[in-house]
């Protein structure tokens, strides 16, 4: 199967080309839906026999060959299909050039399971939850996603950063276009931002993000003279930790704005204007993480340069904690859900940036399951609501839609980290690595676990438990979701449940058999002088884990009381300390200030510059112009007057003499005669007169 | 006594100033050829005068010439007079200016 890496991405992109072309008039709504889903179900299988291929050493060292590389003893096989950009030859006489080559190790692995396991059940679930949309739309919705699919996949198998870079601006491109779905609506009333704004504030800030990685591609370019992942790694203990600081901060900040961390996650929240299984898919699961799993895959660039990993480790752990502050406070269902994302991306940056990259991949795919899981849940009840996203206006669900609540509360506990749910060890590991770098952050992911465990608890209880507040209009309506869209959920379900068995850390006497698997990524090139923190020891493990999981157990326990037993809690909470809730209620008001501070006289300089251009560059020109113009009325006038003046002068001349000449011309014979006459006489005259001297 | 050649100039000059004048002046064109007349005659006084007292018939004959050149001048300037008359009705020679320019 190993062969047929290129027709992973490719699967999903015929489906976009089939579904975008003929799925508006020609496909039948049904088939629009299972080409898709089939699309990203091949995919699956193709990486599932992929993933089996690289996993034995001895047969991955004989499929070597043709266009396929591999390295046994680290279980990746590069497939190299064509020479994409020919650069020419450095001044040291190595060929520069990219290949358009997909990479299958055990990270991307990870991910394109994640990605097409996932992928494909919201697929699915679409099928239902987007039944209602008008057959164009329907295909159309279908055609981004599958192009979604494709890109992301190219992203997590490029084995060079271009070719990253390619995946990574395409899954932007879709993220807007699926964001701007509904771009006929309002999305947000009090701002009357619409969903296009909203796409394109997620496609403007990310822009910023990938200004850095493009400027960390390059720069390593500059220094390594590849762009090939693996090239750049094996250089990176001699590029020296200056370079190795530069590139990986400049690439953070690529991640930062993908995966929506401090200051660029202001985007997140607003994508979810898009439909709810693109926020599961795009926005929860698997282009969010995209920034994660780059961190991950650039590890021994991180590995040497200490000063750019605690800013990850920084940015990730204040995220977690701010986005979770926030988080608290939202009334709209997916809100609440997209701050958690931004939240628990926090906390994947935390653990990579404490060290722990296996870690963050191991937070990266159960936050994919439990995520993914809680946005289709809030789908499912959206979808029962008729489209009322409110928690104020829920409560009391759980009778009216048993199957949505039975997941929900699956996911709600796993992300809570509850033991022994999937949410639960990834947390844990991530919290364990942070006690090993500092505990400061340790704090910050405890706090951030205490909110997480609190907010979702306060979602739970208000959409499912107590008064429905909802009207009889909308309770008639309520009902379970189609079964396309329940069975998804109880997959999901069922992941979220078990998915931690893959990470048990070692101190509960089992084997952490994702972190193995991970191993050789991360140990790839070990970091010069560094050595890995020695693992803590056991009992200190076992007591870090009893203190995450009665913080979460504390978490929920309040928000049980606060919005399950007494109600009334809240409220007289937010009225006693009215300024910091509405400091919190109004998101920190950050876009209140980057409008300010950043937008402001952004807006002031582009008008400035509208001005220099309409006046000095359009009045340069201009003054070319009445230059011109001016030059051409003095050379008109010379022409006319003077040219022309002389010419006609010469006419008036002899107009004028012939004026005064043709006065002796009187046709009288009488006059001439009498000329003659006067002629001859004064001719005699002179004649005689000068004889006589 | 013979007449001294000085009184025949004068009176020749007399005579031609006569019908100088009369050519100059006069706006009826058989006068005019009249004045004319008397301005050729006044030549021929002049040709016989000095004639005679140089002792050349050069002169006389001359004289004679210009009288017959003088007939047939008549003859065209009478013919030219009529033919003007019958044109424009008129033999008034400031009346006939086409010439004007």
């Amino acid at each position: 199967m190993l062969g047929l890496l290129w027709a992973i991405p490719l699967l999903p992109f015929l489906g976009f080309l089939l579904n975008g072309i003929l799925g508006p008039r020609l496909l039948p709504r049904r088939a629009v839906g299972i080409l898709a889903s089939v699309a990203v179900l091949l995919s699956f299988l193709v990486s599932l026999g992929a993933i089996a291929a690289i996993a034995d050493p001895v047969a991955l060292a004989a499929a070597a060959g043709g266009s396929l590389t591999t390295d046994a003893g680290h279980h990746r096989a590069v497939q190299t299909l064509w020479t994409w950009m020919p650069i020419g030859t450095s001044a040291q006489g190595t060929v520069l050039r990219v290949d358009w080559a997909y990479a299958l190790d055990p990270l991307s692995a990870v991910m394109l399971l994640v990605v097409t396991g996932v992928g494909f059940l919201i697929h699915v679930y679409s099928i239902g939850y987007m039944a209602h949309e008008p057959r164009p739309a329907y295909a159309r919705f279908f055609a981004y996603l599958n192009l979604f699919m494709a890109m992301m996949l190219t992203l997590v198998l490029g084995a060079s950063l271009p070719v990253v870079f390619v995946g990574w601006e395409g899954v932007g491109l879709c993220s807007y276009l699926l964001i701007g779905f509904y771009y006929d609506r309002v999305f947000d009333e009090t701002t009357g931002m619409t969903c296009a704004d909203a796409g394109r504030k997620a496609f403007i800030t990310n822009r910023i993000g990938d200004m850095g990685f493009m400027l960390g591609m390059l720069l390593l370019f500059a220094t390594a003279g590849t762009l090939d992942i693996q090239g750049i790694l094996a250089q990176a203990g001699t590029l020296g930790t200056g370079v190795c600081t530069a590139a990986a901060l400049l690439l953070f900040v690529g991640a930062c704005g993908k995966s929506a961390q401090i200051p660029l996650y202001v985007w997140l929240p607003d994508a979810m204007a898009g439909p709810t299984p693109v926020s599961a898919l795009i926005h929860a699961a698997t282009m969010v993480t995209a920034g994660v799993y780059v961190v991950c895959r650039m590890a021994p660039l991180y590995q040497h340069a200490p000063a750019a990993l605690l800013t990850v480790a920084v940015v990730g752990g204040a995220t977690a904690v701010f986005a979770a502050l926030i988080g608290l406070c939202q009334n709209d269902i997916k809100k609440v859900l997209a701050y958690s994302t931004v939240s628990q991306l926090g906390y994947m940056m935390l653990g990579a940036g404490c060290g722990g990259f296996e870690a963050g991949v191991f937070h990266l795919m159960t936050h994919a399951f439990f995520k993914a899981l809680l946005f289709l849940g809030a789908g499912s009840v959206i979808h029962a609501m008729s489209g009322e996203q409110d928690i104020r206006k829920m409560g009391g669900l759980d009778r009216y839609i048993p199957w949505t609540h039975g997941t929900f509360v699956v996911a709600w506990l796993a992300i809570s980290g509850i033991f022994p749910l999937s949410g639960f060890f990834s947390k844990d590991e991530i919290l364990a690595w942070a006690f090993r770098k500092s505990i400061l952050l340790w704090g910050l992911g405890a706090g951030g676990a205490f909110l997480t465990a609190f907010y979702m608890s306060r979602l739970y209880f208000l959409v499912f438990h107590g008064r429905a507040r909802f009207d009889k209009e909308t309770r008639h309506h309520v009902h379970e979701s189609p079964r396309t869209m329940i069975v998804p959920l109880v997959v999901l379900a069922a992941l979220a449940f078990a998915g931690g068995v893959l990470g048990v850390p070692e101190a509960l006497g089992a084997r952490n058999v994702l972190g193995e698997y991970l191993a050789p990524v991360f140990e790839a090139a070990p970091a010069a002088g560094t050595a890995a923190p020695a693992h803590l020891a056991a009992g200190l493990e076992l007591g870090l884990m009893a203190v995450s999981f009665a913080i979460a157990v504390f978490g929920i326990f309040l928000g049980w009381v606060f919005y399950a037993q007494r109600p009334e809690i809240p409220a007289t909470f937010a009225e006693n300390v009215g300024g910091l809730y509405r400091l919190v209620a109004g998101k920190f008001y950050v876009d209140e200030i980057y409008d300010r501070v950043i937008l402001a006289p952004y807006y002031a300089l582009c008008r400035a510059a509208s001005w220099f251009d309409r006046y000095v560059v359009d009045g340069a020109v201009n003054a070319a112009g009445y230059v011109t113009l001016g030059t051409s009325y003095t050379s008109v006038g010379f022409d006319t007057y003077v040219v022309d003046g002389l010419v006609n002068l010469t006419g008036y001349t002899v107009r004028g003499a012939s004026w005064v000449f043709r006065k002796f011309q009187t046709g009288v014979v009488q006059s001439y005669a009498t000329a003659v006459v006067l002629g001859i006489f004064i001719l005699v005259s002179v004649y005689l007169l000068t004889q006589g001297h | 006594m013979p007449v001294p050649p000085s009184h025949v100039l004068i009176f020749s000059l007399l005579l031609f100033s006569i019908g100088m004048l009369g050519v100059l002046t006069r706006r009826n064109a058989i006068i005019i050829l009249m004045s004319i007349e008397l301005m050729m005659n006044a030549a021929n006084i002049n040709f016989i005068a000095f004639s005679r007292q140089l002792n050349n018939l050069a002169g006389q004959v001359f004289g004679v010439f210009t009288i017959a050149v003088a007939a047939g001048e008549v003859a065209i300037g009478l013919a030219v007079v009529l033919a003007l008359f019958r044109n424009r009705d008129t033999i008034y020679v400031d009346e006939v200016h086409v010439m004007k320019g």
